[in-house]
């Protein structure tokens, strides 16, 4: 750990002061920022503490949610309109990690989490690209279990860790930020970058912006909805594969489906190719399957996580099969 | 305590057990002793300092002046240093001293485990004495300062170049470098009975597979750690340490000290199983404690522990079996080579259980060794049998499939009469008992013998079992020192272990029930070098070693307490063999009538107290029997048909281990093993790059164990039939749960799903 200055913002636009100086880095649960800082990958001269910002979570007028960033994992999965209105949502942040680690960890640290790459983390033994670019990735011929097959480069081809990202992802949450330029709202799925030729480039976020709310669109009425997360364990492992999916079928036909992966790729990974195949057809195992492969089509594996591409084909499938049968 | 009471109220002295455990002699009387505590099950009486936080571990032992050491590790697997930068580092705030090869005292390699009585070093390599780097991973500095955080500042300042010379750090670049025979307690790991592989082409019926196991790392509780200070040339280590006595007798001669310079204890260690010997940072604690004149706290981190003690080595399997119509054994061919390091001497030896499994005609047995750049690999729970048992038990369901004939059936109808390979009669086998009783309690009657034929939606149920095994062990070395005090009073002291398992609340039972007291009337003092004996915790032999040196102490104790009686007293007259003890003194044993106190006996001889020290005879019971403990494992798991994925639904294990002396302590150790069992079965496997020879998981996020959803209800049950040849009539129990245990999952998994996986760990992607 270098040493680093530590302060506590009381409001958001406190914090973006603070955040404003060169080095800052906005402190959440620290589940992840701490590790990162031990590891000495990340060297900020301040850390700006942005748990005490909001963390209500209130109805908005269009019928939907809006989420202060400051709020726990623990507590988001636990409110009563998210459970209630938003299941997938529930089921994906108590997919990932330990109580305890999702007791500390926010909203908006949750978000801007980094990947768990082990060559990332091996600070003093191996070279990676996302921590110091230039240097080449012992990841794309070493141990790739755990790593990306969709939207990877030759530079790398780490994952976005995030389960809860992936619901996310699928309820087409947007993201409020606040930074020295002013306030913007963004899709989540727009905020994270593909790796390219730089992939210290994560996020869209401006420097100094900060993550001050999500808000999910009103549910969507006569939809289903699940996340399946696949581990080498039974808890307390990341995802090698996982499926956020909302699917509305009417008539044997699928009138609305929402989906993204985990575990695959780069960033929460929505899966438009196979949203595109479904809309309007049948909602069929062999059709579910198809348009899985059409997502996968892309699918570049790497020597040791070949079996993702059929893991992720046959996840989609039975999610959505099991989803459909709700509907018969 | 109910039992404590009972204790009190015994009509029946118990009389001393022979002293010698040869052949001819009477079983020892507590066999048989059914009132006492020996048998009930007892909370571990260190459980509620735990509980509390008042158990002082190695790393918090409190010192005037106390620093922090902090270490930084080689990158490369093997060359020299080039440049060591550390000016940064000692500029650093709070720096005390920063130790490299240039700077360290003189020391010598730490003597290799195994290779003398008392060696209890994990690797036998220069520790900075120059700048050769042997592993990827070695420590190449170490960094003192006044706290742990201006330590580990400290360390990420240090700047190091290496230039790197060819190594090995591939298994099938180290096999084509060629392979030698692995030597392992003396001998080669080698064993040919008539003609196997003859044998095997005519057998009727036969199998022949490969099966493979990766690397696995430690990961006890408790990262390693020591505190450590010099007082003149005399050395005190408070250490985490399953070989007090071993690790004394090593650190003197690495410092070239008289062995009673050195003191080491050890009160509380948090899980060992085999790693908690002597590795460099003991040494290298004490060698920063020389240079800077204060006492030094070493503490691994978890990483630390990854990249500095060795592990269970990767191992590939070959099992062939050849049987008659009926599936009776003709050969028994169990060959194959597993990596090791340049720097230690265990050649994982999983041919250990195959010797003693089954009856056969002829063995082909034999462990070749290929030899790779990379940290030393070490003694890691059941070493040998943890993974052997998964090639022998997998290839015996093979063969089981093959003929039409259940597992379990299979295995009984192969059960030799005496040990297949030695000759020697079974001093106590009671598997066909473990395993009828386990099947029957298990429901293994509704086992499908076609495999993939039950499914609960998409998951795929089967049913699996496997032998589990390992040997009973008692090592030279075992000695005791009984104090009884004039309040009747017995304090047992012994450079033994307490690691968890139960050691101390066990042998307060054997204790108290020996000399005829209450559980609170016997302290068991251990983990301490200055105590007598040189008692390893290891090899599951420390219960029989410990049980041996006090029945040894006993009878010293008797003698003298029959002299300090005199003639005045109710025993005047009788020998030690006349009496036992019971109820807080001593009774004849024809005529418990005859009584009298310890209180009484040295009260009337003005002593305030008695002490006795003695040493355990030798282990001569091993030279004349086969002595084994045996577990019947049954599996049922649930495989997910569409991702493959695996879960554990119910585990039960049928013990066959002698007499059980703490039902608590007992089920605990088993569980445990099991539960390490699931881990080797399903997902445990360091990620040992083979570029560099790195290990990429060095942390329990990344490097899985069994989370507690991982882990269902275990049942475990033993049939409890003393060893007539042993103390107690007892067996070491804290590896035995390991054994058999992947085999019985992986073939659950078979059953389930009709997938052969012979490749652990047992992940889902083999299984889609
Ligand atoms: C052992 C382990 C296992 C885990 N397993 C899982 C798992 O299975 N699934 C899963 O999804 N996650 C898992 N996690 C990750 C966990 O979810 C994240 O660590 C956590 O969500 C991060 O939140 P935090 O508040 O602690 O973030 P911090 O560590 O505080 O911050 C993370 C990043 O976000 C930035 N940041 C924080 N708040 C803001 C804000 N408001 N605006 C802008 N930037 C901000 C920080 O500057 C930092 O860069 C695991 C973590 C660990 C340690
Ligand atoms: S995959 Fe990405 S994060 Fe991992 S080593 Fe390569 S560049 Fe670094």
């Amino acid at each position: 750990m270098t040493p680093f200055s530590y302060s506590r913002a009381s409001d958001a636009g406190q914090a973006v002061q603070l955040g404003a100086m060169a080095q800052a880095k906005y402190l959440g649960g620290g589940t992840n920022l701490v590790d990162l800082l031990r590891e000495t990958i990340e060297r900020p001269s301040s850390l700006v503490d942005v748990t005490g910002l909001s963390s209500s979570i209130t109805s908005t007028p269009s019928g939907g949610l809006m989420i202060g960033a400051a709020t726990t994992n623990t507590a988001l999965a636990e409110h009563r309109l998210v459970r209630s209105q938003y299941p997938m949502l529930t089921r994906s942040i108590v997919a990932g990690a330990s109580a305890q680690i999702r007791n500390m960890a926010t909203v908006g640290g949750n978000i801007l989490q980094r990947t768990r790459c082990a060559y990332f983390y091996d600070t003093e033994g191996s070279r990676c690209n996302k921590r110091s670019p230039g240097q080449g990735c012992d990841a794309i011929d070493g141990f790739n279990r755990n790593h990306a097959i969709l939207g990877t480069s030759k530079s790398c081809v780490a994952t976005h860790p995030s389960d809860m990202c992936v619901a996310l992802a699928a309820l087409d949450a947007i993201v409020h930020l606040q930074g020295p330029a002013g306030s913007r709202a963004i899709p989540l799925t727009d905020l994270h970058l593909l790796p390219d030729d730089d992939p210290q480039n994560e996020a869209v976020l401006l420097p100094g912006e900060l993550i001050t709310a999500i808000e999910l669109p009103a549910p969507l009425v006569g939809t289903r909805s699940s996340y399946r997360k696949v581990r080498d364990r039974a808890s307390y492992a990341f995802a090698l594969v996982s499926v956020a999916a909302v699917l509305a079928v009417e008539n044997g036909k699928v009138t609305d489906v929402r989906l993204a992966l985990g575990g695959v790729a780069p960033k929460p990974w929505r899966a438009r190719q196979s949203e595109n195949a479904l809309l309007g057809g049948p909602a069929t195992e062999a059709a579910f399957r198809s348009a899985a492969e059409a997502e996968l089509i892309d699918a570049v594996p790497l020597s040791g996580n070949g079996f993702k591409v059929e893991l992720a084909i046959r996840t989609m499938t039975a999610v959505l099969t099991s989803l459909a049968g709700d509907f018969s | 305590m109910s039992a404590a009471n009972n204790a009190g109220t015994l009509a029946a002295a118990v009389g001393l057990a022979a002293n010698s455990w040869g052949q001819g002699e009477r079983p020892d009387p507590l066999n048989r002793h059914k009132h006492g505590l020996v048998g009930t099950s007892i909370s571990r009486i260190d459980g509620p300092l735990k509980v509390q936080g008042k158990a002082t571990f190695a790393a918090e032992f409190l010192m005037e002046g106390l620093t922090y050491a902090s270490l930084v590790f080689s990158t490369i697997a093997k060359g020299r240093i080039a440049t060591l930068d550390a000016s940064a580092a000692e500029a650093a705030p709070g720096v005390v001293l920063v130790m490299t090869y240039k700077d360290a005292p003189l020391m010598k390699p730490m003597p290799l485990f195994m290779t003398a009585e008392k060696a209890a070093g994990g690797d036998n390599l220069p520790i900075m004495q120059d700048d050769q780097i042997h592993w990827n991973g070695q420590p190449i500095a170490l960094i003192l300062a006044e706290t742990q955080e201006q330590a580990d500042y400290a360390s990420s300042l240090i700047h190091a170049t290496f230039e790197a010379e060819p190594s090995v750090t591939d298994f099938e670049d180290a096999k084509r470098q060629g392979t030698k025979t692995g030597e392992f307690g003396g001998g080669p790991l080698k064993l040919d009975i008539g003609d196997a592989e003859a044998a095997l082409n005519q057998a009727a019926v036969s199998i022949d597979a490969e099966y493979s196991t990766p690397r696995h790392s430690h990961n006890a509780i408790e990262p390693h750690a020591a505190t450590v200070v010099w007082d003149g040339d005399s050395l005190v280590v408070h250490d985490a340490s399953q070989a007090v006595v071993h690790t004394a007798w090593s650190l003197s001669s690495v410092f070239g000290i008289d062995e009673g310079q050195v003191h080491v204890t050890s009160p509380y260690v948090g899980g060992g199983f085999g790693s908690k010997t002597l590795w460099q940072h003991q040494v290298l604690g004490a060698a920063a404690s020389k240079l800077s004149g204060r006492p030094v706290r070493i503490t691994l981190s978890r990483e630390g522990v990854y990249r500095m003690v060795g592990g269970r080595s990767q191992t590939e399997q070959r099992v062939a079996l050849g049987a008659d119509q009926d599936g009776h054994l003709k050969a028994i061919i169990h060959t194959g080579v597993v990596a090791m390091s340049r720097q230690n001497a265990l050649p994982e030896p999983f041919i250990l259980a195959t010797r003693g499994a089954y009856a056969a005609e002829s063995f082909k047995l034999h462990v070749e060794v290929a030899q790779l750049d990379m940290l030393a690999n070490t003694f890691m729970r059941a070493p040998g049998e943890a993974v052997g048992t998964f090639g022998l038990e997998c290839a015996m369901d093979e063969l089981a499939d093959k003929l039409g004939i259940d597992p379990v059936e299979l295995r009984i109808l192969n059960e030799p009469d005496k040990h297949p390979t030695e000759g020697k009669p079974f001093s106590s086998r009671n598997i066909v008992e473990a395993w009828r009783t386990g099947a029957q309690r298990f429901g293994w009657a509704k086992r499908s013998a076609k495999p993939a034929a039950i499914r609960d939606g998409d998951w795929l149920i089967g049913m699996g079992c496997a032998t589990g095994t390992y040997p009973y062990y008692r090592m030279p070395g075992g000695a005791a020192r009984i104090t009884l005090t004039r309040e009747g009073h017995a304090r047992v002291e012994i450079a033994a272990h307490e690691m968890g398992m139960g050691t101390a609340t066990a042998h307060v039972q054997v204790t108290a029930d020996r000399l005829g007291l209450t559980a609170d009337q016997v302290t068991f003092s251990y983990g301490d070098s200055k105590m007598p004996g040189a008692v390893l915790a290891g090899g599951s032999q420390q219960t029989a070693s410990i049980g041996a040196a006090i029945v040894a102490a006993q009878h010293a104790l008797v003698t003298q307490l029959l002299i300090l009686a005199g003639n005045s007293s109710p025993l005047a007259g009788l020998k030690p063999e006349e009496v036992g003890g019971l109820n807080g003194g001593l009774a004849e044993l024809a005529n418990p009538g005859r009584h009298e106190s310890y209180a009484s006996i040295l009260g009337r001889a003005g002593r305030d107290e008695v002490a006795v020290q003695q040493d355990a005879p030798p282990p001569l019971e091993l030279q004349n029997w086969s002595m084994h403990s045996y577990g019947a494992m049954f599996c049922e798991a649930r495989v997910n048909a569409i991702t493959g994925e695996t879960r554990i639904s119910r585990f039960l294990g049928s013990f066959d281990c002698g007499r059980i002396l703490n039902a608590k302590t007992a089920a605990s150790q088993f569980r445990g093993g099991i539960i390490m069992g699931l881990g080797l079965a399903l997902m445990e496997e360091t990620q040992f790059d083979s570029r560099n020879g790195r290990i990429m998981n060095p942390s329990l996020a990344d490097y899985h164990v069994p989370a507690h959803m991982d882990v269902p209800e275990i049942d475990v049950i033993w049939n409890d039939i003393p060893d007539p040849h042993t103390p107690m009539g007892a067996h070491g129990i804290g590896e035995i749960g390991i054994t058999g245990t992947a085999a019985a999952v992986a073939n659950a998994v078979f059953n389930a799903t009709g997938k052969r996986v012979r490749e652990l760990p047992l992940t889902l992607d083999k299984l889609m």
